[in-house]
């Protein structure tokens, strides 16, 4: 993922160009210095730009200093500071560049090792001119690749990278905001020990992965077995000084990513399933992207390029329309920016609650931690960035944490499937269409669950987009104008669950289509609200939490503790914003929770079908959201009222 | 005309190297990369491959010296002898190297012992034969670069 940057200054001309294979940034590494010298001789020869290292361990420290210094690397397999395989598995790790390795040995399993963990070739020593000819291939071909998983998933560390200038505009926006990121880079900077040079920037602390680091990391994700390892447990394993959940949580999906790619999509699908949500957390809107495509991708029921091309199209939508002073892609990368922290702080802590205490009161706890500050910021930058305000955003940061959640529990896909349609029935007051939004969410659920097996996704995806729209869009504005009675907003949050859920794929594109339609209003709009709202928000959020908490202990109580939330803070401020969803998503929860809990003994299944419902509730939000904007959009007197109508909707009915 | 003599000496000298199976294609590449930037890259080659080997030489003499033999250990310095030998295009030391390695896979102590006598000989050779014909070269002058049949 690292790579991206360089490789879109490939993509972008050089490769193109007629010299394109001159000055190919080409990174040598070997210990022999006879070795090193002839390739470096033949490199240039080639025209290429040569680095060479004679120690693994320099290498990987030239590559961490620069990034995009590179282009591809050339790697002896022996050397005596760091196996060459180890290299490889780093750079695949940190940076992903194409990695070439090379030796005397010629053995096939070396070979086969060699292509296992990752590397794009292996060339027998020794080397000739003309295998040196041709490594730009690999460059390019990478790139490709990585350009349409870009597309697929909203790559991290791309996100990160294009963060930068938009970040600045979102502090800048409003004060309150300022402070919720310096209080929470503050927290950071405690935290983690091993910051390196984004001190300057409010940008993500990164931790330096040693080589040392990284064994103690996969011995404990070997140790936990990778399906079960989970942040908290690796760190607790790892018990290094100074190392966040956080570091190992985003080095826990890198790794994964890593061992995706190594062994192929079929025996990850599991991983992969898991995986994705986590980069799902990463922004609704990319995460979205994120989760659809790469499940999908990666289960292999998707070909990628359809995916990438709806992506690509929606992309192209979204920047072609002309006004949007949010590009998606600013979107997407304040998501990313952000997302860690909420997948962090959020996703883990519900995560290991969950699955360590397998209470459904878990995910209410790990609401309202998720809550603190940073959250909340993160809350507010993808409300900013999303731009479907409140209920978007804590959606989609909890669901993106749900999703992990839901994810692991995959497994037990049968039992989620079960409960689910169980659920159906039991919903006190479904009316049909509830129902049949339910029945459509297992089908979405049953989707996801195929998803993590590989099998019959496609089918169940085309039947839920069909299902998706009818049902998110006349549902969502049927409840609100109707103001049906309290189970009425249940319902409308459960159909567009459903609808969500339905379609991972789906109503992802219907996502992507709404997203850019609302780009343009929403946007401004948010610009607005976070202007305005900003004030507020400090003050709130400890009460929010309470508020919050209690919503979630009685669940039943959901409403009256929602409608409170919204009265104290009938000015819905970004952080209030972030609280309002965060009752509203634990509403959901609650109501969610309560019935299955009340029903359905198995806590753990309750939690995983409430963020079942979570997570869709995410996509329906949004769509309900976009068809409130179109519907009130002449209506509504002030950019906050945009928010609060779509939340007011909720509050109304109850 | 005595010019022209030298090349041709040089010619058949480099050429008999080739013959007798001393050295490879690998050898030819090395020469195809000499160029202005570098107009004695082959030469420097060699002097760096000589100055590198001998410490895997020496640890590879201690090496086998120790009891009982640390198959691993020779191995892997008789790995990295092979990459760089292979890489200068040293077709007789290459070969002794892969029949070494060969011996520690079986673990086959004297059979390594024995090779790497027979190895050091063709190191020692080839070095010699390398040596001579670089000195024909330098004193034929930096035309003899083009000397190599293309």
């Amino acid at each position: 993922m690292a790579t991206s940057t360089s490789g879109a200054a490939w993509k972008s001309g050089d490769v193109v160009s007629d010299q394109f294979p001159a000055g190919l940034r080409v990174l040598v590494v070997d210990d022999d210095p006879t070795c090193l010298m002839i390739l470096e001789k033949m490199l240039r020869t080639c025209l290429y730009e040569v680095t060479k290292c004679n120690r693994a361990e320099h290498a990987l420290s030239l590559l961490r200093e620069n990034k995009n210094g590179f282009d591809i690397v050339i790697s002896d397999v022996h050397m005596p500071d760091m196996n060459g395989f180890k290299l490889l598995e780093h750079i695949g790790l940190e940076m992903d560049l194409p990695v070439i390795m090379m030796s005397a040995d010629d053995g096939k399993d070396v070979v086969m090792k060699g292509v296992t963990h990752g590397a794009c070739d292996y060339l027998i020593k020794p080397v000739r001119i003309e295998a040196l000819k041709n490594i730009w291939q690999h460059v390019v071909r990478k790139k490709k690749n990585e350009w349409r998983e870009l597309e697929q998933s909203g790559s991290v560390e791309e996100g990160d990278r294009s963060a930068k200038p938009s970040e600045d505009a979102d502090y800048s926006s409003s004060a309150n905001e300022g402070n919720w990121k310096s209080s929470k880079k503050r927290r950071d900077e405690d935290e983690e020990a091993e910051e390196r040079d984004d001190t300057s920037t409010l940008k993500k602390p990164r931790v330096v992965w040693s080589v040392e680091l990284h064994q103690q990391f996969v011995a404990a994700v070997n140790q936990l077995g990778i399906d079960k390892a989970v942040p908290k447990k690796i760190l607790e394993l790892m018990n290094v000084p100074g190392l966040t959940r956080e570091n190992v949580a985003s080095h826990l999906q890198k790794y994964r990513l890593y061992l995706r790619r190594l062994s192929g999509q079929h025996q990850t699908s599991m991983n992969n399933s898991f995986i994705n949500p986590q980069e799902a957390s990463f922004g609704a809107m990319t995460s979205l992207n994120g989760i659809d495509l790469q499940t999908l991708a990666v289960a292999g029921q998707i070909p990628a390029q359809s995916l990438a091309t709806l992506q690509a199209a929606g992309l192209g939508r979204s920047t072609a329309k002309p006004g949007i002073p949010l590009p998606l892609v600013d979107q997407r990368n304040l998501f990313s920016f952000e997302n860690p922290k909420l997948r962090f702080g959020e996703g883990q802590q519900q995560q290991q609650q969950h699955l360590g205490t397998s209470k459904p009161v878990n995910l209410l706890h790990g609401i309202p931690t998720s809550m603190e500050p940073k959250q909340l910021t993160s809350l507010h930058q993808s409300a900013q960035s999303l731009g479907m305000n409140m209920q978007v955003n804590t959606h989609g940061a909890q669901n993106s944490s749900l999703l992990m959640q839901m994810n692991q529990p995959q497994s037990r896909g049968q039992i989620l499937n079960d409960t689910a349609s169980s659920h159906v029935p039991r919903l006190p007051t479904t009316q049909t269409i509830v129902s049949t939004g339910l029945a459509s969410g297992v089908l979405g659920r049953n989707g996801i669950t195929n998803n993590g097996r590989g099998a019959g996704y496609n089918p169940v995806m085309q039947n839920s987009s069909m299902l998706n729209f009818p049902n998110g869009f006349p549902l969502g504005s049927a409840s609100t104008m109707s103001g049906l009675p309290s189970q009425g907003s249940f319902q409308e949050e459960v159909t567009s669950e459903v609808k969500g859920s339905v379609s991972f794929a789906a109503s992802y594109d219907i996502f992507n289509d709404l997203n850019q339609h609302k780009s343009n209003d929403w946007d401004i709009q948010n610009v607005g609200l976070t202007f305005d709202a900003s004030q507020q928000s400090n003050s709130i959020p400890s009460g929010s939490l309470d508020l919050v908490h209690q919503g979630f202990s009685g669940s039943q109580r959901n409403m009256p503790v929602r409608n409170q939330s919204n009265v104290g803070k009938p000015m819905y401020s970004i952080g209030d914003i972030g609280h309002g969803n965060a009752q509203n998503t634990s509403q959901h929860l609650n109501t969610l929770l309560g019935d299955n809990s009340i029903r359905i003994k198995t806590e753990r299944n309750t939690d995983v079908l409430a963020d079942n419902g979570f997570f869709p509730e995410q996509f329906g939000q949004d769509d309900l959201m976009s068809a409130l904007l179109k519907q009130q959009e002449g209506i509504t007197p002030a950019e906050n009222q945009f928010d609060f109508d779509g939340y007011s909707m909720d509050n109304i009915p109850v | 005309m005595e010019r022209n003599q030298s090349r041709r000496q040089i010619a058949v000298t480099r050429q008999s190297l080739f013959d007798q199976g001393f050295l490879d294609e690998q050898f030819v590449q090395l020469e195809e990369l000499q160029d202005d930037a570098n107009p004695n890259f082959v030469e420097e080659i060699a002097t760096l491959y000589y100055r590198d080997s001998s410490r895997l030489i020496n640890n590879l003499e201690q090496a086998l010296e120790k009891s009982p033999l640390d198959f691993n250990k020779l191995d892997n310095y008789m790995h990295q002898l092979k990459g760089s030998s292979t890489s200068i295009g040293a077709k007789k030391v290459k070969a002794e190297c892969t029949q070494f390695r060969e011996y520690c896979r079986t673990g086959n102590g004297e059979g390594c012992v024995r090779t790497f006598q027979q190895l050091k000989k063709e190191y020692g050779l080839l070095k010699r034969k390398l040596e001579a014909y670089f000195q024909m070269v330098r004193q034929a002058g930096p035309s003899q670069v083009a000397c190599r049949p293309k």
